[in-house]
């Protein structure tokens, strides 16, 4: 029994229900026509694939099937939060270590640490957001 | 896309008056399944409330409450997964999502309904279907029936967790269905068509231990 708390139903569902979609914020280019061959290609096959933090797209397939976002530590499994559409994770890699990025490596490794320490992204996977 | 494309749209009555031959979606599991009776030793109870009108309204919640306030008396559920009922309890509205509602009818009344939401709403962003043929609904009874669920589906129906007036769309013995609780004694399965005759024998197996009974 693995629960995931839906930002539209409001309370937490069986894993079951859900699926997950990929990664998350991909914005469409505002004119396709402009973008070169490599643009329009990253934005439709191309996706980061983080340790650590990872903010996706998951829909609730069999309950509101609405879209709507997670952030993810794809180390642990840990569902740290999740939100609706629209709005902006609260966790992020970056949040998580401090606010330093170390260079071009990815932070999440290091944010890892602190997963657990994160009370408000616990309180959100307990349907305790307001 | 034009104003007479947004705004009005075909409304057939799939009811009409001349006599055609209608059947719900379980006939053919009654035929092959069978209709186990009632008896004493039923401890769960099955009941189809067949052929009612079932409505999806999608739009805003405040010009879609309104509407349904002028023409039904009642308002849509406030909160999510929740239910609303006219005073005898024989219309309802229910919460699917956050732009989504399913409205039941009594049979025959939602040609009617349809019309006079359409008229109620004007030129207000919305869309009505009539989901009628699509699915049908199945009501529970019994002192067994919250074990007999509790075997079917990963959904918490504990009182505490699903009290009166709570529905969810949820998975039901890897298929999927409306689950819904309009009295303390009352279940209600909204199944689709495809699903019915799946469901329908499910029910009976998960049932027979609890001498489950079908009512006509
Ligand atoms: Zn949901």
């Amino acid at each position: 029994m693995f629960h995931i708390y839906c930002p539209y139903c409001e309370e937490l569902r069986e894993e079951e229900e859900f699926h997950p979609k990929g990664e998350a914020h991909i914005v469409r280019p505002k004119d396709p026509e402009a973008c070169t061959d490599e643009e329009w290609g990253d934005y439709l096959f191309f996706r980061d694939n983080p340790r650590g933090i990872h903010h996706e797209l998951w829909v609730h397939a069999v309950g509101c099937r609405k879209f709507f976002n997670v952030t993810r530590n794809t180390v642990t499994y840990e569902i740290l939060e999740t939100y609706k559409i629209g709005e902006r994770p609260t966790v992020t890699a970056e949040h998580l270590a401090g606010g330093d990025k170390q260079g071009n490596v990815q932070v999440a490794s290091g944010g890892q640490q602190t997963v657990g320490a994160s009370g408000a992204a616990v309180a959100s996977v307990k349907g305790e957001r307001a | 896309m034009s104003d007479s494309t947004a705004t009005r749209a075909n409304v057939y009555d799939v009811r009409p008056k001349t006599e055609v031959p209608a059947e719900s979606p379980l006939a053919w599991s009654y035929h092959t399944s069978g209709r186990p009776s009632v008896s004493q030793k039923s401890r769960v109870v099955l009941r189809e409330r067949a052929m009612a009108g079932h409505m999806i309204l999608r739009g805003g919640a405040i010009v879609l409450d309104e509407a349904v306030r002028g023409v039904l008396g009642f308002g849509l559920p406030a909160r999510p997964n929740t239910l609303s009922l006219s005073d005898d309890g024989a219309r309802s509205i229910q919460w699917l999502s956050p732009d989504e509602w399913l409205v039941i009818v009594p049979g025959g009344e939602e040609f009617t309904l349809e019309r006079q939401l359409r008229e109620a709403l004007g030129d207000a962003h919305y869309a009505i279907v009539n989901v009628s043929g699509g699915q049908t609904l199945l009501e529970l009874e019994g002192d067994k029936a919250r074990e007999l669920l509790m075997k079917s589906t990963p959904y918490d129906v504990h009182p505490d967790a699903f009290p009166v007036g709570k529905g969810v769309t949820t998975v039901f013995a890897k298929a999927n269905l409306i689950l819904r609780r309009p009295t303390e004694t009352r279940w209600e399965l909204v199944l689709r068509r495809s699903f019915a005759d799946y469901c329908y024998r499910w029910l009976l197996d998960a049932g027979a231990e609890y001498a489950i009974g079908v009512e006509k």
